[in-house]
């Protein structure tokens, strides 16, 4: 082929690069990619070095999905360079979109967060109490570590992001088309999420009654009727606050969703928008002569409500952190 | 504690009874703490959780959300029922992210309870100034 080709670059922040499985995911389409795009930087598949990256000019990669949410310096720094050297940024899987999993650091602190991880676990066996630390001298040699965040927070609150594409990881179908759209030059308006603006409820097929709920059954207790709708039996699914798109990948194989491809645009805040739901279908057999503790006692069925309603958009949340005490 | 912090307090009061009730305490000339902003909606269930979250968000000290009494006054039938489920909720979330939740209140006042509205907004501001400053207020 004679033809140049498009220049691509796959960015990594704090992942667990579940989102390059994605991508190899396209399968034979992969090979119309690698048709299409000739590799730059890609740490997971291919051998270039950061210095390469470096030496580029700015504006000559073509493309650069960047996967992982931003939970230190050195994944500010990257997604920086790539920003500049990139002419399309797409915020590729939940992290990068909405924080994704290692949002939930959000709960704590760097400090406790280490403190727990290397001291207080039941299984840690570190008698001088060590901890991994931005600097440490071995042998007359300084080695440095990035310095982890307090807050994890998403790409675009770091770099001006063109496109997002959801999923956790996103789905091969929507991998897909955004890459026809890519090589098409079809792309939509820039900031645009490259997936359905409904609910998961419409493309979920499961039997739908009018619900009220009376009690709560949590998925490790309890096996799900395969047809009916997982809120009518009990069973916290995320589907009313969360985009479409995955295909219901996950209600098929009898699991409630647990929202990684983030609210719609409308929703904004996907945990808001799962209580507002909840509270409009839950409901207890004369509630209305129900004492103020008696309605609490079903609320309180639902353990957990940070990390069931945000367990992949904490750090997009209106409130994206625990209250820092002043 | 900073001296002479005064709360700032949000209220989302229903059409029906909870704002009827604030405007016969004014107009009984009912003397209250002057702390709270009312914002008039029509129901107490339309208080979507992203309202109170975004009140907090933005440094609000405390809101206030007021409906009609359970179990029947409720023009729209269950709207303050379903308030009642997502506050209750939304006080284990914000337990969670580190707000106190004594920050958010929700009370049943009628159109015809100036004096416990009066009372409320009192009893809440006084609450408010003893907590201190919102936390995500920026200093």
């Amino acid at each position: 082929m004679s033809q140049t080709k498009l220049k691509l670059a796959i960015g990594l922040g704090a992942t667990c690069s579940g989102c390059d499985m994605a991508i190899v995911d396209l399968a034979e389409k992969l090979t119309d990619l690698l048709k299409a795009f000739e590799i730059v930087f890609w740490p997971t598949a291919s051998d270039q070095k950061l210095e390469e990256l470096q030496q580029l000019p700015d504006g000559s990669i073509d493309l650069c999905l960047y996967h992982g949410s931003i939970a230190n310096e050195e994944n500010k720094e990257i997604a920086r360079l790539l920003r500049k050297k990139a002419k399309t940024v797409i915020a590729f899987g939940a992290c990068a979109c909405h924080g994704g999993v290692p949002g939930l650091a959000n709960l704590t602190t760097t400090k406790q967060l280490l403190a727990t991880v290397y001291k207080e676990t039941p299984s840690s066996d570190n008698p001088d109490a060590k901890e991994p630390s931005p600097e440490t001298t071995v042998s007359d040699y300084s080695l440095h570590l990035p310095r982890k965040f307090d807050t994890v927070q998403c790409l675009h609150d770091y770099v001006d992001v063109d496109y997002f594409l959801p999923g956790c990881p996103p789905e091969t179908a929507l991998v897909d088309k955004a890459v026809e759209a890519i090589l098409e030059g079809k792309l939509p308006q820039k900031g645009a999420t490259l997936a359905p603006n409904r609910i998961l409820c419409d493309e979920c097929q499961r039997k739908r009654q009018e619900k009220k709920i009376p009690k709560i059954h949590r998925i490790s207790n309890t096996i799900p009727d395969q047809e009916k709708c997982f809120l009518d039996q009990g069973i916290i699914c995320l589907g009313p606050a969360t985009r479409m798109g995955c295909g219901a990948k996950c209600i098929n194989v009898n699991m409630p969703c647990r929202g990684c491809m983030g609210p719609t645009s409308k929703a904004i805040d996907q945990g808001a928008k799962m209580i507002a739901s909840l509270g409009s279908v839950l409901g207890l057999e004369g509630e209305e002569q129900m004492s103020e503790e008696q309605v609490k006692t079903l609320i309180d069925e639902i353990e957990d409500p940070v990390g069931t309603f945000y367990m992949f958009t904490l750090p997009s949340s209106i409130l994206n952190r625990k209250a820092l005490k002043r | 504690m900073a001296s002479g912090f005064e709360p700032y307090i949000l209220g989302f009061l229903c059409n029906w009874c909870s704002y009827a009730g604030a405007d016969l305490a004014g107009t009984s000339r009912i003397q209250y703490s002057p702390n709270l902003r009312i914002i008039r909606v029509m129901c107490s269930g339309r208080v979507d959780p992203r309202f109170i979250l975004t009140a907090l968000k933005n440094g609000a000290d405390g809101v206030l959300i007021a409906g009609c009494h359970p179990p029947s006054d409720c023009h729209y039938l269950t709207g303050n029922l379903k308030a009642r489920r997502r506050y209750y909720l939304l006080l284990k979330l914000l337990d969670q992210l580190g707000i106190e939740r004594e920050r958010v209140r929700l009370e049943w006042i009628s159109a015809s309870e100036a004096d416990k509205f009066a009372r409320v907004v009192n009893e809440f501001t006084e609450q408010i100034r003893a907590l201190g400053p919102t936390p995500l207020r920026a200093s």
